[in-house]
């Protein structure tokens, strides 16, 4: 089966301005299944962000290729939608224009677009908030905002970067199994960015650690054979999970402690 | 809340009070009657330079009354308004340019940054010469002030577009046509509209100016009359119709603000649900 997402050898070295190297992330390959649902866990500064940003066409690998469905990708990745970290509502839209924009770039009928975005509104549990600015609304409200502004647009490939971890660990929680719904009802390519391993864990079929950086590097990939569907705070408490879990963890600590250290050098 | 209803209205109080109390204080001083003559010889040289507040009302209602101010206002309103809409356009489509384009804008800078801080009100004789002692000149003057003012909010509004909400808007499919239209032009207008005060000030400034250096028309011509024959009441009404409409100018802008900028968060707004 052709895979939704390929990134093949990619590297990825910046040259800051006085000349200096830095690669962030080196020989690494990803191959993402249509349908699947991959995390990828790593130490802060690994160059998790990095990886997503080339996956999306915002950033050009030094080396290596990106396939999308087979085909080469140049320019941005029509394919993907893209979750940000921080916070990417244009202010001055209300929650509904922020959810029609996409397909108002797409140069759909202004209410048709209104109708479909009312009904994501209602999806993500925000109907009768879609008058309100994004400054109105609580972070988590924003969050499902720019969940449901990514989904009207029916990516096949969705990428997100820690897209909950500014949120408190209860809405954390209430969003990752909304995030599974959503999911499981139109079952899209994910790729899902966090440091949490926990979180990866619970939601991923697949998870995918990455070395400390510089020159991060896949060093581990582990199936998750957890049932479907899942309860995000109940399945932690399962024992496969928290042998998943003690497993996984085995592989990241060393990173983890590395990446530490390099912390203290600087 | 009532509380703080009541301290509005003791604040309105006193600063009516303060009001009163100088003009109480202007009066008092300057009538050549009232107080023996402190500083001056002759008791009438106070009220010939500072003039005397009760005349001076009556000036502005005689003003008012016979109606001989309108054409002068209207003209002074009228040169304020095209030097603010003129200007601001100006400004917002050479910030726009220049902050998206690198190239013009290092070439443009040092010329930018000479003409900036150049004294522009020297430019409004030689605007008069250029276009002529009518409306022309004095809205060309208005305009070189206000231009700047927008123009550096909206190049600097453009620079600061969020990276995240330019790359997300880009994501989502926008054109390089819809980015300029959907995220650059609102994120600047918030910083014109930040400086909407300031530039709508400056046109005013700059179509007072421009009467008060030649012209046959508009209010700062007739405080140059009024200051011509020594009319001391005349060229005080003048300032103060000149003050009042810059406040009903500042009020204007205040309720624009209020209506456009309703997507910023406000200082201690807690509408957060």
């Amino acid at each position: 089966m052709v895979p939704a997402l390929a990134l093949e050898d990619i590297r990825v070295t910046f040259v800051a301005q006085d000349g200096s190297r830095y690669t962030a992330i080196r020989d690494t390959t990803l191959r993402v299944a249509p349908g699947e649902f991959v995390s990828v866990v790593g130490p802060t500064g690994c160059g998790k962000s990095t990886l997503l940003n080339i996956a999306v066409g915002l950033l050009q690998p030094s080396a290596g290729r990106v396939r999308v469905f087979g085909e080469p990708l140049a320019g941005l990745n029509r394919k993907a939608g893209y979750l940000f970290q921080t916070e990417a509502l244009m202010p001055w839209r209300t929650a509904l224009e922020n959810v029609t924009a996409g397909l108002e770039f797409r140069g759909v009928d202004s209410a048709e677009a209104k109708r479909q975005a009312q009904a994501w509104l209602q999806r993500v549990g925000l109907s009768g908030f879609g008058e309100r600015y994004p400054h109105q609304l609580s972070g988590g409200m924003r969050k499902r905002v720019a969940l449901a502004q990514t989904l009207i647009l029916d990516p096949e490939i969705i990428l997100m970067d820690e897209p909950f971890s500014a949120l408190d660990i209860q809405t954390r929680q209430l969003m990752e199994n909304e995030l599974l719904e959503l999911w499981a009802a139109n079952r899209k390519s994910v790729v899902f960015i966090t440091h949490d391993l926990e979180e990866a864990i619970s939601l991923s079929d697949r998870v995918v650690v990455l070395a400390a950086g510089p020159e991060s590097r896949p060093i581990g990939e582990f199936a998750i054979d957890l049932p479907r569907p899942r309860d995000v705070a109940e399945i932690r408490l399962t024992p496969r999970f928290i042998e998943l879990h003690t497993q996984i963890w085995h592989a990241m600590k060393a990173e983890v402690l590395k990446s530490y250290a390099q912390q203290q050098k600087h | 809340m009532p509380s703080s209803r009541s301290t509005k209205a003791a604040l309105r109080f006193w600063q009516l009070a303060l009001l009163t109390g100088v003009l109480v204080f202007w009066y008092v001083a300057t009538s050549p009657t009232l107080l023996p003559p402190i500083y001056f010889d002759d008791p009438h040289k106070a009220a010939f330079f500072f003039g005397e507040p009760l005349l001076v009302l009556a000036r502005i209602w005689n003003w008012f009354s016979t109606g001989f101010i309108y054409p002068h206002l209207g003209v002074t309103l009228i040169e304020t308004a095209l030097a603010f809409v003129i200007g601001t356009a100006f400004g917002l489509v050479m910030g726009l340019w220049l902050a998206l384009s690198p190239t013009a804008s290092a070439l443009l800078d040092p010329y930018i940054k000479a003409v900036n801080s150049m004294p522009r009100v020297i430019l409004a004789p030689i605007f008069g010469v250029w276009f002529g002692l009518g409306i022309a000149s004095k809205v060309a003057l208005g305009v070189t002030l206000v231009f700047f003012i927008v123009f550096f909010n909206v190049y600097q509004g453009v620079r600061e577009v969020s990276y995240t909400v330019l790359a997300n808007a880009r994501i989502l499919g926008a054109s390089d046509r819809q980015l300029l239209r959907h995220v650059y032009v609102p994120s600047a207008m918030s910083w014109v509209f930040a400086s909407l005060h300031n530039s709508v000030g400056l046109a005013f400034v700059g179509a007072v100016v421009g009467e008060y250096l030649g012209s046959s028309r508009g209010v700062g011509y007739v405080i140059l009359q009024a200051e011509g024959t020594f009319d001391i009441n005349s060229v005080f009404a003048g300032i103060l119709v000149l003050t009042a409409f810059a406040l009903v100018l500042d009020w204007m802008v205040t309720l624009a603000e209020r209506r456009l900028l309703v997507w910023q968060p406000k200082g201690g707004e807690t509408e957060k649900i």
